[in-house]
């Protein structure tokens, strides 16, 4: 796995503390990991911060699930 | 000189959502300065990340607060009143407009989004005083936050421009017709700060770069200057002081056009 996807994983787990184990490629923030959509904005200004980059909102909206998370920010970064 | 410049005093926090708050900054120093504390939250999912801080901070006193509904405004004072008897400080830190409408143009505002906008980030505060003054049987200390989008054309502010404007008249009314109970009534207006409820304006961080670059100070301002500015007028620092609308913003509100060092920014 990659450094990106190990980095967003850990802020994945301590933001919304759930099992590393359940954190998949396709796993839903909201669906899947019980995230609510304050969770989802939190998420996303960690990634920010994490990473150094901008997340627009427009792009914000289509990062859905851990995978979308990855993909986004491996692209930006 | 003792730091506890607010050992003994009451208060409630309104608006809390997250640990990057500028409720937060305010409630770490009042604290940190003695302040005994309670917040008020709406809803479940900001109840789950209020009482966590709230422990922090050595408060359990959490009550559910709509400020849309006058009912559960009175709830919110009458349990105060039935714990504390009395209040010494409020901070406001409240405000909502349609999302959607903080870009893009001003005159397209809708007149719902008008109305909610209002009535969630200007009458709250008057509401608020309302009720907290009455508790306030010692003197007291109202403080909201507004933004300089208030006094200037900031890009994509538009409406909560416009109630900002509004909410720093309210500040100044109310503090005429509380001043003669002893109450204070305050704004701070603070530099762009990238919280949870800034995450919904336009082009933000830019803003926050363009403030970078251009400010006397040539920085940003954090949460914690924001709360020791705070500390100043929720305490007896600042009994002289109201109807005031402080500016914590590293000063970019006396400037008056781009700083000769400032780089050329590009929107990213």
């Amino acid at each position: 796995m990659s450094d990106i996807a190990d980095r967003v994983k850990k802020i994945v787990v301590e933001h919304l503390g759930v099992e590393e184990g359940k954190i998949t490629e396709s796993a839903s923030f909201i669906d899947d990991l019980g995230a609510d959509s304050l969770d989802t904005v939190e998420l996303v200004m960690a990634f920010e911060e994490e990473f150094g980059i901008e997340i627009p909102d427009d792009a914000a909206e289509t990062i859905q699930t851990f995978g979308d998370a990855v993909k986004f920010i491996t692209d930006a970064a | 000189m003792s730091t506890m410049l607010m050992s003994g005093k009451r208060g409630l926090i309104m608006g809390l959502a997250n640990d990057k708050s500028i409720a937060w900054g305010i409630a770490k120093a009042c604290a940190e300065h003695g302040a005994e504390l309670a917040f008020s939250y709406q809803g479940g999912p900001l109840k789950k990340r209020v009482e966590p801080l709230a422990a922090q901070l050595g408060s359990d006193l959490l009550i559910e607060c709509d400020v849309s509904d006058a009912a559960s405004l009175d709830r919110v004072f009458d349990t105060l009143r039935d714990t504390w008897g009395r209040l010494d400080f409020v901070v406001h830190a409240i405000a909502y407009s349609d999302k959607t409408q903080l870009r893009g143009r001003y005159v397209d505002t809708t007149a719902e989004n008008f109305r909610h906008s209002m009535d969630i980030s200007v009458y709250s505060f008057t509401a608020v005083c309302q009720r907290a003054s009455a508790l306030m049987t010692e003197g007291g200390s109202c403080l909201t936050l507004t933004y300089y989008g208030a006094e200037k054309v900031m890009p994509h502010y538009n409406m909560m421009g416009v109630a900002k404007a509004a909410l720093e008249a309210s500040v100044k009314y109310l503090a005429e017709d509380l001043g003669k109970d002893g109450v204070r009534v305050n704004a701070i207006s603070a530099g762009p700060i990238k919280t949870l409820a800034a995450s919904g304006i336009g082009d933000f961080r830019y803003i926050m770069k363009w403030n970078e670059y251009n400010s006397p100070l040539r920085r940003n301002v954090t949460q914690e200057e924001v709360g020791k500015a705070a500390v100043y007028l929720l305490s007896d620092l600042g009994s002289g002081t109201t109807g005031e609308n402080l500016h914590v913003d590293a000063g970019y509100h006396v400037v008056g056009m781009k700083a000769v060092d400032a780089p050329d920014i590009a929107k990213s």
